[in-house]
């Protein structure tokens, strides 16, 4: 069955025999297990591709909606939060794998004669690893990726000549918004993907051309064939990186921070790990240097990694010979270690905020300032000494519905015209406050007793402020209310306690411009209210 | 040399090739199946919404209610207009159909001449009862589940028509 299936496939298409050809590559004598980083790059990209295409599937590319929907992936979709960790580490392990490639490459001498043109091949390649890293970093918009895309692009326009230019490309005129969202979305999805997989499709074509590089001493062994030991060899290495790769995804959570906020002065901002030398090397570098940190540097950098085959163009030797190389590669991993551990150790710690780790609204949570505000006011009246309990004096209310709200209302001020013989005592409420608590009333079932119940004293005495100053008139809640001010869903994802209690006291000041009077609460009345601010999903 | 290592040695190369790539695949694909399969975990609104006020409806005359509900779609709430087929029974006996014909969701309208509802697209047609009369509808009209605050209308989960 599988020979006649696979005769088939080889007349009509020759893959059978195309695949063999490629398993039975002839390798050197001397291959093995140090040539195994460039299957686990391909591994690592494919893994991406894989994921990214899966994030995409639930992923929104504008600016606010961007951050709603990666909060939705990790924290409504069973699987989200592990296909995000497995993009997020995927992309570092990516990296330190695409370096030890190079590393390897470089400490062998591959590159050598006529293997030059692989070599640049890889170093574009490196750079399309950076340029994922830089543009996939803006994507989950939240502070930290706003504020680290800030510097990235004030960097980009400090270089010479090429600044303006590139501040235009990347649409940051005028401060990042959506067009460099945009922008960093299509080059991250459109433009980098196909770039790679054109450059690894060269890159793979010029090492099967050329062959795997020999060590000396491999012209007078016999020949290898790459499978099934050398493929095993690569197997096992991608396996171990994988296992690697699982183990993050699994047990270090990316956090989500707060919703990206140009006008947070307090964000400290930091690049990725990897980018964290190119950021601490800016500090070295001040005025008008600053260029020669940010550009001059990477760019010779960059330039001298192109031209490394064509500075050492001796014969081969063995790798404990070329102590030059050796040189070279420690010199700079511990130019790197030195300059990341500084780069880390002068960066303030602050407390990372993970919206993700935030469950998900309550029942009361979901409720209206109105419906919230009467919780308060059937505390505040003890409506449950008559209506809850075993020896009940009035109606279970949680089948109340069939009531109307004005009903309810004139069954507030006058029971005994309502229900003739009731026991109930009318309740002294202004109509707004018998309103709120009509509305409550109505909302109340026996499903959700419980979990009205559950709402904390201190919101539902916010909530109970919130009416009585109308904020309402301006500002929606859950749906209800005006939409002159902005809507306070979501606003402890944006603000934070301080800044608040600062825009009560003084709106002018934090928000210039605002139409928002100022408040002048009590502490209590000021604490309460913040605490149903914040509470608002 | 290793190549010239018998016919085991290879035989265990290849069984471990497949058994990590079997792994890895199994590792990479149940997640990703699960993530594109699995509901999202919040549970839906199960509220009750106000669709209108019912003292203007005439006994056996369908009328359609047109009100507002929020609904979550993945990461938003949206707030969207939907509409419902509404017939006045008795005094407090209320059904409200869902606009969508169960064959292929066209929405359908009231034949008054006929008295029965009338599908555009495939030319189902409905009874009063939300029975299937004619037409490739696979089952009766869906409904709302229903609940009269006075004489406000509240409607609450669809139910699906019986087959």
């Amino acid at each position: 069955m599988i020979p006649r299936a696979l005769n088939w496939l080889e007349e009509r298409t020759g893959f059978p025999s195309a695949a063999s050809h490629f398993l039975n590559e002839e390798i050197p004598a001397s291959a093995g297990w140090h040539q195994v980083f460039g299957s686990i790059a391909l591994f690592c990209f494919l893994v991406q591709a894989f994921t990214g295409v899966l994030l995409a599937m639930n992923y929104a590319a504008t600016p606010g909606e961007a951050y709603n929907s990666v909060k939705y992936i990790a924290t409504e979709l069973t699987g989200g939060r592990m296909i995000r960790g497995l993009h997020h580490w995927g992309a570092s392990t990516m990296i330190v794998v695409v370096v030890f490639h190079m590393i390897q490459t470089f400490l062998w001498g591959a590159y050598k004669k006529p293997r030059e043109a692989t070599w640049i091949a890889g170093v574009f390649l490196l750079l399309l690893t950076f340029g994922y890293g830089l543009t996939g970093y803006l994507l989950p918009w939240d502070n930290r990726a706003y504020w680290g895309t800030v510097v990235a692009t004030q960097i980009a326009a400090s270089a010479p000549f090429a600044g303006p230019y590139l501040t235009q490309l990347l649409g940051g005129e005028g401060g990042i918004g959506v067009v460099t969202f945009a922008r960093f979305y299509a080059i991250h999805v459109l433009i980098l993907p196909p770039a790679t997989m054109l450059l690894i499709a060269l890159h793979v074509f010029l090492v099967r051309r050329h062959g795997v590089s020999p060590a000396p001493g491999d012209e007078t062994k016999p020949k290898k064939k790459f499978y099934p030991q050398q493929v095993f060899r690569d197997t096992v290495a991608i396996f171990i990186a994988f296992v690697i790769l699982f183990t993050l995804a699994v047990a270090v959570r990316v956090p989500l921070e707060r919703l990206a906020d140009p006008t947070d002065t307090s964000y400290i901002p930091r690049p990725d790990w990897y980018f964290l030398f190119l950021f601490q090397m800016l500090k070295f570098f001040q005025g008008p240097l600053e260029i020669v940190g940010s550009v001059v540097l990477p760019g010779l950098a960059v330039f001298g990694l192109m031209l490394v085959p064509f500075i050492d163009r001796g014969a081969m030797k063995r790798v404990r010979q070329r102590t030059l190389a050796l040189g070279v590669v420690a010199l700079a991993a511990l130019g790197w270690t030195g300059l990341t551990v500084a780069a880390i150790r002068s960066t303030p710690p602050t407390p990372i905020i993970d919206v993700t780790e935030m469950t998900g609204p309550e029942s009361w949570q979901m409720l209206s300032p109105d419906e919230l505000a009467g919780v308060g006011h059937y505390r505040k009246e003890a409506c449950a000494s008559c209506h809850v309990g075993d020896k009940k004096l009035g109606p279970e209310l949680s089948t109340v519905q069939k009531r109307s709200k004005e009903w309810l209302i004139e069954h507030f001020k006058n029971p005994n015209v309502m229900r003739p013989g009731t026991i109930m005592p009318p309740i002294h409420l202004t109509t707004a406050q018998m309103s709120s608590r009509a509305a409550f009333l109505l909302k109340l079932n026996p499903d959700n007793a419980k979990a009205m119940e559950a709402a904390p004293q201190a919101t539902v005495e916010g909530a109970m402020i919130y009416q009585a100053n109308n904020c309402g008139v301006c500002h929606q809640v859950n749906g209800v209310g005006m939409k002159t001010g902005p809507s306070l869903n979501g606003v402890a994802q944006r603000r934070t306690r301080e800044w608040l209690e600062e825009h009560f006291v003084n709106p002018q000041k934090v928000s210039p411009g605002t139409t928002m009077p100022a408040y002048k609460f009590s502490s209590r009345d000021m604490d309460r209210i913040l605490t149903y601010l914040l509470s608002i999903p | 040399m290793e190549n010239q290592n018998g016919p085991n040695r290879r035989k265990f190369h290849l069984s471990a090739i497949y058994a990590m790539w079997a792994v890895m695949t199994g590792a990479l694909s149940l997640p990703a199946a699960i993530y594109l399969l699995a509901p999202p975990k919040s549970k839906k609104e199960s509220g009750w919404i106000e669709a209108g006020d019912i003292s203007q409806l005439k006994p056996n005359v369908p009328e359609e209610f047109v009100f507002r509900r929020n609904r979550l779609d993945g990461w938003k709430v949206t707030s969207e207009k939907t509409t419902a087929w509404v017939i006045r029974k008795g005094a407090s006996e209320v059904v409200a159909f869902t606009p969508q014909c169960t064959h292929l969701g066209c929405a359908y309208s009231y034949d008054e001449k006929n008295k029965e509802f009338l599908c555009p697209c495939h030319v189902s047609t409905f009874g009063l009862d939300g029975k299937v009369l004619t037409g490739p509808a696979p089952r009766a009209l869906d409904r709302y589940d229903v609940k009269l605050a006075g004489n406000k209308l509240l409607l609450g989960e669809v139910r699906k028509g019986d087959a």
